[in-house]
């Protein structure tokens, strides 16, 4: 293994080139790991190196200004992409479980819950609006806004028929329904398409 | 013993022939005994046989050089999955901080590993670092148990720590992974183990040529009210209203699952890059490896072919001359 691990860093500049930098992470470089973590272990484990943290890859958020900044960062997280990465925006509508709540620069720090529904990016004059399943909202004290989400799809790609015709199949389901689950999941169903199909008209 | 004396009596007629030892490849069978090339008194391994080991060893290099070009273009497939799902983490810990130090009674590590195997060390890594974590968090009222996913974890932590292991989950890659299917295992997970603090092991991808070890620690509900209220990194969390639902602690518990399969969404696939990855690179060298076995057995394959061609001539001229003089 070791004879190997030679071979291999001589190997390193040729493999490198292939590499690409990864543009939401970053390098191990300076982030304070958690300290107490590492003492603990080369006290138990003295042979092995301590294995990294997230927090170490992380870069850190800046610390709450003392005036309200101008424009709000939004990251906006998929489990297949970052539709928006620390972009600055003037203002997001969510979807939260109380209702459409709206986030502006200087927004009280929250954790809401998403309920399927319209997110609406306002960015000067253009609004650009997706489709969310639910997720969570974070909103941090220092103007970030962190939207989880499990899958969202821009308006224009949702088909109305398809909609309709989910909603009926849905219904149909919850009345034929006997178990609990089988209820909850029509019922899911049901109000993700009802939420498709105001999203559509509205 | 006797043909170890009649070897040296027949060395003494040949003395001109003195083929020097085949050190290159000494595990191979030396069987001189009935291959036609080598008379009795001279001790060399036969043509033959080393034309065999390199047809083998050529078919292995080829194998292997193979399996490193698939294991490269599976590695591009998921890299940019991996890649894409990394933001999906950074808002919880963001949020929640990362303590991996905390103080829990009853503590689960989720070890991710591969199913199948030459890729390198990564996978012993993995388990080295699940059991420095159970030593870690043992003691008086503290319990560690583990989730494994992955064959070659469970063979590796099967053998002594049997009865720590609530569940094993196999055959993981079988479909593309993809966020549901992901989220489906967090749930048999959170449903079948109770814990305090869940702690999950994987090899974090950074490039081709390096896997680094990571472990994302995520908190139950109730521990984290507890940190919250007992100050430190999660002081400010009190700060944060909380929206909807019935009590704060319902969006916590949503709050904590969802994190969850997030960090599990992320850690599997980072752990697919990683053992696509060690596996091009446990490929190569063995190709490189091959190559150059190859290399020496072509020498010990000339100078064995050219020795019994020497022989041969000599016991024609010594023939002759027997004849003549």
């Amino acid at each position: 293994m070791l004879r190997q691990a030679s071979r291999l860093l001589a190997r390193r500049p040729r493999l490198a080139a292939r590499t690409r930098p990864f543009s939401t992470d970053l390098p191990a470089a300076d982030q304070t790991a958690d300290a107490t973590f590492t003492e603990a272990w080369s006290k138990v484990i003295p042979n092995l190196d301590p294995p990294k943290t997230p927090l170490s890859f992380m870069q850190p958020r800046p610390p709450t200004p003392s005036s309200i900044p101008s424009k709000l960062t939004v990251n906006f997280v998929l489990p297949y992409a970052s539709a928006l990465a620390t972009k600055e925006v003037d203002m997001v509508i969510v979807p939260a479980t109380t209702g459409q709540m709206g986030v502006l620069p200087g927004h009280v720090a929250t954790i809401a819950e998403l309920k399927p529904g319209v997110l609406s990016v306002h960015e000067g004059n253009e609004v650009t609006k997706y489709f969310v399943s639910s997720g969570f909202v974070f909103i941090h004290a220092n103007s970030f806004a962190d939207v989880i989400a499990v899958e969202a799809v821009p308006l224009d790609q949702l088909d109305a028929n398809l909609v309709q015709k989910g909603l009926a199949e849905f219904t149909s389901k919850l009345s034929s329904a006997t178990t609990d689950l089988e209820k909850a999941e029509a019922q899911i169903g049901i109000d993700v398409h009802s939420a498709l199909n105001s999203a559509l008209t509205g | 013993m006797a043909m170890a004396a009649l070897r040296r009596e027949g060395r003494r007629f040949a003395p001109l022939i003195s083929p020097r030892p085949i050190t290159a490849v000494r595990s191979s069978p030396i069987a001189p005994s009935h291959e036609d090339e080598c008379p009795i008194g001279v001790r060399y391994i036969s043509t033959q046989v080393v034309r065999n080991r390199m047809k083998s060893v050529k078919n292995i290099q080829k194998i292997t050089k193979a399996m490193k070009m698939v294991a490269a273009s599976k590695l591009r497939a998921v890299q940019t999955k991996a890649e894409n799902s990394r933001g999906l983490w950074q808002p919880f810990t963001a949020l929640l901080g990362d303590l991996p130090s905390v103080d829990v009674k009853k503590s689960v590590v989720v070890t991710i590993s591969s199913d199948k195997g030459l890729c390198g060390g990564i996978n012993s890594t993995s388990v080295k670092i699940s059991k420095g974590i159970h030593k870690l968090n043992s003691g008086p009222e503290k319990e560690t148990q583990y989730v494994i996913l992955g064959e070659k974890a469970k063979a590796q932590l099967i053998r002594d720590s049997k009865k720590d292991i609530e569940l094993i989950i196999t055959e993981l890659q079988k479909n593309p992974l993809n966020y549901t299917q992901v989220s489906v295992l967090a749930d048999e997970i959170l449903k079948n183990v109770e814990f305090d603090a869940l702690r999950i092991v994987f090899n974090k991808f950074h490039s081709v040529v390096s896997f680094v070890p990571t472990v994302s620690t995520v908190l139950s509900p109730e521990i984290v009210e507890r940190e919250a209220e007992s100050g430190g990194k999660l002081g400010d969390l009190d700060n944060y209203e909380v929206e909807g639902g019935e009590t704060k602690g319902e969006i916590l518990q949503n709050l904590a699952e969802f994190q969850f399969s997030c960090v599990m969404f992320n850690a599997v696939l980072e752990n697919a890059c990683s053992e696509q990855g060690a596996r091009m690179s446990a490929m190569d060298s063995s190709s490189r490896n091959a190559g150059d076995m190859l290399d020496r057995l072509t020498l010990t394959y000339n100078r064995t072919r050219q020795a019994s061609i020497t022989t041969e001539l000599i016991e024609i001229i010594s023939g002759a001359s027997a004849l003549e003089g």
